[in-house]
């Protein structure tokens, strides 16, 4: 007998486990995405990402019986985007960001931010709700981010340039 | 309707820049995370019953004690000195 389906009827264990692998066949490879941008990791070498995913994932796979009537996506966004803004307060590990491209030039909380944001694209209440900071900012980092990401470090010096096109 | 607004067209631009690459996803990825639930499944369950047991042994613990010393039954005075001389 396994241990996760101990104490409940055999049929409801194999019922989520088919409904959370279809979940995941369908959410992964965005979810997994998402990941790769927060840590800015190459996509081909994202072992930081993998992490992240699977730990959402596993989370998850975990309250999927609680998660009655919620999008289970959101949920386990939810659980990345706050794993990675937790992991980022350690300097090891998650935090060097290994030639990522032009996201790799932002800070982790911009970064995560502007992912959410423009790929996920959450709603500025509901960033500020998840990472317990005031709306303004959110948006204000959010709008660095984007500034720095059209245009390259050095035109940044460019007091105009976060309100330009 | 008009044009899109520059700030719209530098969100557009930015949405793009995002989803450009494609990231290959790792056939294990599913597997890992069926394994990790249900670790964390089992060591929730672990933890409550432990919890639960640690409660039940306190209350039985204070019902023992509670049974045998009998805090609310009024103590025998045997400081004030017996009343005499009425």
């Amino acid at each position: 007998m396994r241990a996760g389906s101990r104490g409940r009827p055999p049929g409801q264990a194999a019922r989520r486990a088919r409904e959370f692998e279809a979940f995941v066949a369908g959410a992964a490879p965005r979810l997994l995405h998402t990941a790769t941008l927060f840590t800015a990791e190459p996509p081909e070498a994202n072992p930081g990402a993998r992490r992240l995913a699977v730990h959402a994932l596993a989370h998850t796979y975990a309250a999927w019986e609680r998660l009655s009537g919620e999008d289970p996506y959101a949920y386990a966004r939810g659980c990345l985007a706050l794993r990675y803004a937790r992991t980022t307060w350690y300097p090891r590990r998650l935090r060097k960001a290994p030639a990522g491209g032009a996201l790799a030039l932002l800070e982790p909380r911009e970064r995560l931010i502007v992912v959410l944001r423009m790929f996920e694209g959450v709603a500025e209440e509901q960033c500020a709700a998840l990472l317990g900071l005031p709306r303004e900012r959110v948006a204000g980092l959010c709008a660095h981010a984007c500034a720095v990401l059209l245009h390259p470090p050095r035109e940044r010096a460019d007091p105009a340039g976060a309100v330009r096109p | 309707m008009s044009a899109a607004s520059p700030f719209e067209r530098r969100e557009e631009s930015v949405r793009r820049l995002l989803e450009e690459r494609s990231v290959p996803l790792p056939p294990d990825l599913h597997t890992r995370a069926v394994r990790r639930g249900e670790r964390l499944l089992r060591r929730r369950r672990t933890a409550r019953t432990l919890l639960w047991l640690a409660l039940l042994a306190a209350v039985l613990a204070f019902s023992l004690w509670a049974c045998s010393a009998r805090p609310w039954v009024e103590r025998p005075s045997d400081t004030t000195p017996p009343v005499t001389g009425l």
